[in-house]
């Protein structure tokens, strides 16, 4: 797949771009704080209805402005779809295909596919637990867009069950009962084991499926450094020893099935009981996906903690490589971004990553000088100047 | 912004659910230039509204009496409760003229991020109504979205205690005239698990 039309509006620093592209590689030249990481960022959300950089979607929108609109034609085989996304301020968000009616956002999800390495990425091996929840559920909505519904119902039911333990608590303590609280406790615990089980059999199964591509990458990507240090993928679940075994290996692929996903909510559903007191003393819900942790290994030793710098480059490098060959896998290729990140490599890192990049349906290149780029990835250029963009011929 | 009592206007209609900024500039300038008795004829509705509403002793939903027109009607059948959260979802069962039985208006669903448990609703009215009256069906009918499947679960549990009722909860599935195609994973997964024999 690739993209041949983004346009964007008011998002960000642009007024206004428009940029037509082709498949190969396209590299975006110019100084920092001219709106290259922009662009990229533009197409991410597209992809993933959300931003590499922002939690949020305010920034997004230029100053002054009340909507940003990112617009794109993407061609998958011999199939044509336009995407339209128009982010507001302070309303929801819409979206068109084909310029057919608006709808919600998610029905832009699964059209276009990106994988995008960013210096951010460091954080996936450095950074907290919910960097790396991220990274693992913005995958699983890329591979099964479903999974977007399945992660917002969980949410919901999870702010809904930690207010109720809040207000019960708080009844508890003052001696005052609530012969409500304990019953309705039982309905989110249930609202949140059915989402959670949905969630978890998504996330198991995407490990399971994730982990070769990704070790397979860092190996490549480390060279004689790996040797001996191989990189492993680790689901650490609140769940503990509860969680029954199979789900997770490479054959436990039965995972998304109803029975597994029945089997995980039952187990689920008896472990907040279990933590209901716990819960109650401290006004939060202390098991569930959203409290697991994706363990990355080096070796024998966790890689948060104990890799070296450019170990951790290495592995940030893999998991998005890795999510790169699952993509291309199971669904056909994603379109490939690269943000500013051939400045961050040494050398041979960069001549790994330039060789997958070459070979790529579309990748897409930021870079602030012409010399970052490897020589491998010519290929269209477009000069970003103060609020402009403009081809190379 | 405008001077004085036009900008008062704006903000407050504002306020109102789905009326933007411009929306709201639109309406207060259309109002500005409307017939006096128009605008008066507003203004005696909101002050009657303010004053207050009758709500439908039975059910709960808006009545001008002391019960509504549904529950006031013989032919309406007594032994099925269709149980919605909102008036207008009284309004919308009514549109598809297939339901004769009566109505029970929770008042919204369970929403413990905005302080609404069970007893914010009219759950124990319910309860009252079906061990008095001859109740054999009791149809939930609350939104297929995270509280409303919460309230439903919850309505299924207090209600196993009659052993002679019937709970339903309303089909969920595909939309009428659409195609198999477009509709969502999820939807057509509980469509899948939800099929009936013909």
């Amino acid at each position: 797949m690739y993209l041949r039309h983004l346009q964007v509006e008011d998002f960000r620093s642009w007024k206004h771009a428009d940029l037509a592209l082709t498949p190969g590689a396209t590299v975006l030249v110019g100084r920092n704080g001219r709106g290259k990481t922009n662009l990229l960022e533009a197409v991410g959300y597209l992809a993933t209805l959300g931003s590499h950089r922002v939690a949020t979607d305010a920034p997004l929108i230029r100053q002054g402005c009340d909507r940003a609109i990112v617009r794109a034609a993407v061609v998958n085989g011999d199939r044509e779809l336009t995407v339209e996304l128009e982010i507001n301020a302070g309303r929801a968000n819409r979206a068109r295909v084909n310029r057919g009616q608006p709808g919600p956002p998610r029905s832009v999800l699964g059209i276009l596919r990106t994988v995008l390495f960013a210096p951010e990425d460091l954080a996936l091996v450095k950074g907290d637990p919910a960097e790396r929840r991220r990274f693992l559920d913005e995958l699983l909505v890329q591979r099964a867009p479903r999974f977007a519904g399945v992660r917002a119902d969980y949410d919901k039911a999870l702010r809904q069950r930690n207010a109720l333990l809040k207000t019960a608590g708080k009844r508890g303590r003052s001696g005052r009962e609530d012969p409500y609280a304990l019953s309705t406790l039982d309905v989110w615990d249930a609202q949140l084991a059915d989402a959670g089980a949905r969630l978890l059999a998504g996330r198991l199964d995407l490990i399971a499926a994730l982990t070769p591509h990704a070790v397979a990458a860092y190996s490549a990507v480390a060279g004689s450094a790996a040797v001996g240090r191989e990189a492993s993928l680790v689901y650490r679940s609140s769940l503990g020893d509860a969680l029954p075994e199979g789900f997770g290996m490479p054959e436990g692929r039965e995972a998304d099935n109803e029975p597994g996903v029945a089997q995980l909510r039952d187990v689920l559903l008896d472990a907040l009981g279990r933590a209901r007191d716990v819960d109650l003393e401290r006004g939060v819900s202390t098991v569930g996906p959203h409290r697991d942790e994706l363990e990355l290994r080096l070796g024998e030793a966790p890689a948060r903690g104990y890799a070296s710098h450019g170990e951790s480059w290495s592995l940030a490098l893999a998991l998005r490589l890795g999510a790169y060959e699952l993509l291309r896998a199971e669904a056909g290729e994603p379109v490939l971004m690269l943000d500013d990140v051939f400045a961050e490599l040494d050398r041979d890192r960069r001549a790994r990553l330039a060789e997958v990049a070459a070979q790529a349906e579309q990748v897409l290149i930021t870079a602030a000088v012409d010399e970052d780029v490897p020589s491998k990835l010519t290929g269209t250029r477009f000069r970003v100047a103060e609020g402009e963009v403009s081809r190379e011929t | 912004m405008y001077e004085g009592v036009v900008q008062d206007l704006i903000d407050e209609l504002g306020r109102l659910p789905g009326v933007g900024p411009k929306s709201a500039q639109r309406i207060a300038f259309h109002l500005l230039g409307s017939d006096p008795a128009d605008i008066k004829r507003l203004v005696d509705v909101l002050n009657a509204v303010a004053a207050g509403v009758q709500f439908c002793e039975v059910c709960g939903t808006v009545a001008e009496q002391d019960k509504c027109r549904i529950c006031r009607d013989p032919r309406r059948d007594a032994t099925t409760i269709c149980v919605v959260e909102e008036p207008k979802d009284v309004l919308a069962i009514e549109r598809t003229r297939e339901f004769k039985g009566r109505y029970h208006v929770l008042g919204g669903a369970l929403d413990p991020l905005s302080g609404v448990g069970p007893d914010q609703l009219r759950i124990r009215q319910l309860l009252a109504r079906i061990s008095s009256d001859e109740v054999r069906e009791v149809i939930i009918a609350t939104d297929p979205n995270t509280e409303g499947e919460a309230t439903a679960t919850y309505l299924v549990r207090m209600l196993r205690d009659f052993p002679d009722l019937t709970v339903t909860r309303l089909a969920s599935g595909l939309p009428m005239g659409g195609d198999l195609e477009f509709a969502d994973e999820l939807t057509l997964g509980r469509a899948l698990s939800g099929r009936r024999q013909v």
